[in-house]
């Protein structure tokens, strides 16, 4: 690990402000991937801005329509949380699939959704439920925020502080971790809302998607037969030594079956 | 007399104490005044011609001492890593033995080949200064494949190595094989990749080298299951320090499984790099270091055939394999796909010929060498594999099959016809334990539920013998080997009769101080907590060939067994003075010397006093002291063995295999530790199942990147992969050790991917599989599912 200035400030504006000012600087909230990073010399920020001090960015609160997690707030907590596991218990299942425990222990809503790691499970519960990504400036709709590889909608300087999600009718994960590292492979989050249904895939492309087609099928008929015979295109899947492209492609099926299954069960 | 615990017994382990409260002494605890950081700048090519290296920037940069190239090693006129093992081929022309320098010279030959050595104040400061050498590579193509390496037009490693061949190494009559082949009515076929793996100790490797000039002497801490073998290897024939001016201590070692049995490149460089400093320098590598550092395992391709009669008896066995050395010769290297492969391949049954063919081949890969079990889980995956094949194809149940061919208890002693003889073994014996315990007989009902379940379940049986206890020294002195395999021991009962035992073995989680003190106990009626073992320390323990090949027990074992007799002769004489009787009529029992038929006895504590307080002593025909050693080669090879059923099921729909049941029923001979045996039975048995279901060293055929080079990445098995493990033991005593151990560090990763990979295929067999590769990845198995004769219902 290469010297670095370490803040930990107290305010939001604060936080925003050292973010801009000091080039290539990094905000670190559970750190499960930068530290990693770090200490593996594959990046050297100048400085890090650690979050955990910072008011207001940890619990889970809800409105009746939606429940709001703050940015800081741990996998294990969400995982653990009546209030997710009574209203969106597909979320909480999410939650506590993530990693090891102590990844779940650290690691944060936030942390996972700024980071937009293409297998990570959060992006998929985000974009399945159609949750807005709340920050220090706006409010971004999951829809717009991930745009691929560790890419997001922050500017520089933003920062996440909630995501806000709205409660479905019914939500299920299902989740095929790969052997090694335990990210997903595949995994799946289907939500039924009144307007209809909402599929999510992570770990199989470059980044989080939606599969229209499984939506329709399951807005028409929310069971596992309905999506049996939908097969997704390779093109954009990944290819690895852990499985080719045309293996994630029928895994989304599988898995998309299964959360379904999750869902109504 | 105290607290005896001995043999049989099944005493918490000594050493866990200390582990367990966070008080070991591991290499990278060790602090030295003055002590400095050193970091290996290691290729990132798979193969490169080296066209320069600037050390200029690193030089420049805050806090480094030194920086040192091949051109400083091929200056200081430093010897080559030696290889311990020499094979030929079938015209006894000696295998290629290219040099293996410690610091590249002129090329690398893997991802991870070291260029360079960088000492500077702090390990950060080493680090920083590594990223800012300046190495000039011309790279070229790389080969990591022993297919691809073997073709013509296949890049070269060494221009006078065609072909990148080491050695076409045979065992077996050629002529007597094809005979048979031509009288069989059934020949069952086979090709086979045996995945490379990497070892994963926990604790990385590390060492630590100081040199004191008021002495002239080097001390070497480093990671290692035999010092003293390093301090041989290193001493004599890299680094020219003599013996008595270099100390290797292996301290407590965190796991080894083969990957700390060698003499490493890192070890001669910091022990050389330590003088030309005058400063103490500590390395430790990272995991990801280790990945491309540490020696690989297996890594065989294989073409095996089986001829059979008319009832399913073996006539023939004839094997094929090229064989995966990597960049250059490790230690024991091409000993690993050859020694201990060829002679096992005659397994459990009485195939009257077999012929073995292996080609040694260099690849752009890390150099490939023992891995717990070493050539005997490949030799047991090859004939396990095949003989469920000829049973299938020839409508024989897998059972009755191998019963058929196994040899009889009673034929023991029993010579195979690839060099090795076993001598004891109840190989049917296990198998009818193995099936009682895994319930074999209410198999069909618990395939019924899976199917209910939409699961395919499958059952697989192996059953193996290995060859260990490595040892006898004129046995592999035949073969090749360039030092002795014996063991020795010192026994030390000081005049209050505690005992301190120095041997050469080397503990890294076998539970030798333990095992060891029990032994002690029993022979010498002391207290359990009344005896120590000393290991790991050149200056210390007189000599021994360190920790490998289930070695520890039978021939460590068998040494300190000797000396502890040695001890008690000795006291028989003290005591014969003290009770004034005759030597002949003393007898010790229980801690006890006594004159027979009579109530005059004197306690082992009393005889060791008298030895070091000889006031009444006869001196005149004995020394003063009570302190023993003793050597020990053993004749002959230990052959552990057994019946290992695994019991899978595999999800069609995701091709995830999941090990429901496992049981092992082994002969390993007498028994100290039961507790000890069934923990090195579970290690082993999770070690091979890793090897079957998840993991795999993946290189790329060009760049020779490692893509598998992170836990990330490489699939190490874990608690949750397991089910709960039936471990039993079915023994026959070995004829030849002291004790009639046979060992039981290697027979889990032998015994348990072929029985894992049988269970996976029958799983699979009503849709066609035949065979299924390892690692069984649910890529694989869904892959085979695809292209299988039926079509797979999706749920």
């Amino acid at each position: 690990m290469k010297p670095f200035a370490y803040h930990q400030p107290g305010r939001i504006p604060d936080a925003a402000k050292l973010l801009t000012s000091i080039e290539d600087s990094k905000l670190v909230a559970g750190g499960m991937t930068l530290i990693p990073t770090l200490k593996q010399r594959l990046a050297s920020p100048p400085a890090l801005i650690d979050l955990s001090r910072l008011e207001n960015l940890k619990g889970i609160t809800d409105d009746g329509a939606t429940v709001t997690i703050g940015a800081m707030t741990p996998h294990a907590v969400v995982a653990a949380s009546k209030l997710v596991q009574a209203k969106i218990p597909g979320l909480a299942a999410l939650a506590s699939m993530i990693g090891d425990p102590a990844v779940r222990i650290r690691g944060t809503i936030g942390g996972s959704v700024a980071n937009n790691d293409p297998a990570a499970d959060y992006p998929a519960g985000v974009l399945g439920l159609g949750a807005t990504v709340v920050t220090s400036t706006r409010e971004i709709a999951a829809d717009g925020f991930f745009r691929g590889l560790f890419e997001t909608a922050l500017e520089p300087g933003e920062i996440i502080t909630a995501i806000r999600f709205p409660v479905p009718f019914k939500a299920g994960y299902a989740k095929f971790k790969a052997p090694a590292s335990r990210y997903a492979l595949v995994g799946v989050f289907v939500a039924k809302f009144a307007d209809g249904v909402r599929v999510a895939v992570t770990g199989a492309g470059s980044g989080v998607f939606r599969v229209p087609p499984m939506e329709e099928a399951l807005s028409q008929n929310f069971d596992p037969s309905a999506i049996a015979a939908i097969r997704i295109d390779t093109d954009g899947l990944t290819s690895d030594i852990h499985a080719e492209a045309d293996y994630r492609a029928h895994l989304v099926t599988v898995m998309a079956k299964r959360a379904v299954d999750a869902a109504l069960s | 007399m105290g607290n005896v615990i001995g043999i049989g017994a099944s005493p918490k382990r000594k050493e866990d104490q200390r582990f367990l409260t966070g008080r070991g002494n591991y290499v990278s605890d060790i602090k030295r005044p003055g002590m400095t950081a050193g970091v290996f700048v290691r290729s990132p090519h798979g193969h490169a011609i080296l066209r320069g290296i600037d050390k200029g920037a690193a030089l420049a940069s805050p806090g480094v001492i030194a920086v040192l190239t091949g051109e400083d090693v091929a200056a200081d006129k430093l010897g080559s890593l030696p290889c311990g093992w020499g094979i030929s081929d079938a015209k006894g022309v000696p295998m290629k033995e290219p040099p293996f320098p410690m610091l590249a010279q002129g090329k690398v030959r893997f991802v991870g080949d070291m260029v360079a050595f960088v000492v500077a104040e702090t390990p950060e400061q080493a680090n920083a200064a590594a990223e800012l050498m300046t190495v000039n590579y011309e790279v070229l193509p790389s080969v990591v494949g022993v297919l691809e390496a073997v073709r013509p037009g296949a890049p070269q490693l060494f221009d006078d190595v065609p072909n990148n061949i080491c050695c076409d190494w045979e065992l077996g009559d050629k002529a007597a094989v094809e005979t048979a082949f031509r009288k069989a009515v059934h020949v069952a076929k086979l090709s086979l990749v045996n995945n490379r793996l990497i070892g994963n100790p926990m604790e990385p490797r590390a060492a630590i080298a100081e040199y004191e000039p008021g002495t002239d002497r080097f001390t070497l801490w480093t990671t290692s299951q035999f010092p003293h073998v390093v301090r041989f290897l290193m001493g004599a024939l890299v680094l020219n320090i003599p013996q008595h001016k270099l100390r290797v201590v292996a301290p407590d070692v965190g796991g080894g499984f083969g990957v700390k049995q060698f003499h490493y490149g890192e070890e001669a460089v910091i022990t050389w790099a330590a003088k030309r400093v005058m400063r103490p320098i500590k390395w430790v590598a990272s995991r990801s270091e280790g990945y491309v550092s540490d020696r690989h395992g297996r890594d065989h391709v294989t073409e095996a055939e089986l001829a059979l009669d008319e009832t399913g008896k073996f006539l023939a066995f004839r094997v094929n394999t090229l064989a995966n050395m990597g960049g250059y010769l490790s230690t024991f290297g091409p000993n690993i796909p050859t020694n201990l492969y060829g002679p096992l391949l005659g397994g459990v049954y009485t195939t009257p010929a077999i012929y073995c063919n292996v080609k040694v081949v260099f690849t752009n890969t890390v150099p490939v060498d023992a891995y717990r079990g070493a050539g005997r889980p490949e030799a047991t995956f090859v004939l396990e594999r095949i003989v469920d094949v000829a049973a299938a194809e020839m409508g024989i149940d897998r059972v009755e099959i191998r019963r058929r061919n196994m040899i009889p208890k009673e034929a023991y002693p029993y010579q195979t016809p690839v060099l090795v003889q076993y001598d004891s073994g109840d190989p049917m014996g296990c198998l009818d334990g193995a099936l009682v315990a895994a319930d074999v007989k209410n198999f069909g009902i618990r395939k019924a539920d899976s199917a209910r379940r939409g699961k395919f379940r499958g059952l697989g049986y192996s059953t193996y013998v290995e060859a260990c206890g490595l040892a006898p020294s004129r046995f592999a002195g035949r073969l090749g080997a360039r030092g002795g395999l014996y063991e020795s021991a010192t026994v030390r009962v000081h005049p209050t009769g505690q005992v301190t035992v120095m041997i050469g073995t080397h503990n890294h989680g076998q539970g030798h101080e333990t095992t060891f003190a029990q032994i002690v106990s029993e022979k010498l009626g002391v207290s359990f907590e009344n005896v120590d073992i000393v290991f790991g320390d050149t200056d210390r323990v007189q000599f021994g060939m360190g920790t490998y090949g289930s070695r520890s027990l039978v021939v460590g074992g068998a040494a300190l067994s000797k000396a502890t007799d040695k001890v008690v002769a000795k006291g028989k004489k003290i005591a014969a003075h003290l009770l004034e009787a005759a030597e002949v009529d003393i007898q010790f029992e229980a801690g006890k010397f006594s004159v027979a038929g009579t109530d005059r006895m004197k306690t082992f504590e009393e005889i060791a006093g008298a030895a070091y307080v000889p006031h009444d002593y006869p001196l005149e025909v004995l020394e003063p002291g009570l302190e023993e050693q003793a050597y020990y080669d053993p004749v002959n090879f230990t052959y552990p063995g057994g019946c290992h059923i695994a019991e899978v099921e595999v999800d069609p729909e995701t091709g995830t295999v999941t090990l429901v049941d496992y049981t092992a029923v082994d002969d390993v001979g007498t028994v100290i530790n039961p507790m000890i045996v069934e923990g090195q039975l579970h290690g082993g048995i999770v070690q091979g199942v890793g090897q079957a279901l998840y993991e795999n060293a993946v290189y790329d055929e060009g760049s020779g990147q490692l893509l598998s080079g992170s836990l990330m990445d490489y699939c190490m098995p874990r608690a949750d992969h397991m089910p709960m493990m039936k471990i039993a033991t079915h023994s026959t005593l070995c004829t030849h050790t002291p004790m009639g151990v046979k060992g039981c560090g290697e027979v889990g990763t032998i015994g348990s991917p072929a029985a894992v990979i049988n269970a996976v295929v029958d799983a699979l067999s009503h849709l066609g599989v035949t065979h299924v590769d390892m690692p069984a990845t649910p890529n694989r198995i869904w892959r085979l599912l695809q292209n299988a004769s039926l079509p797979v219902a999706a749920e």
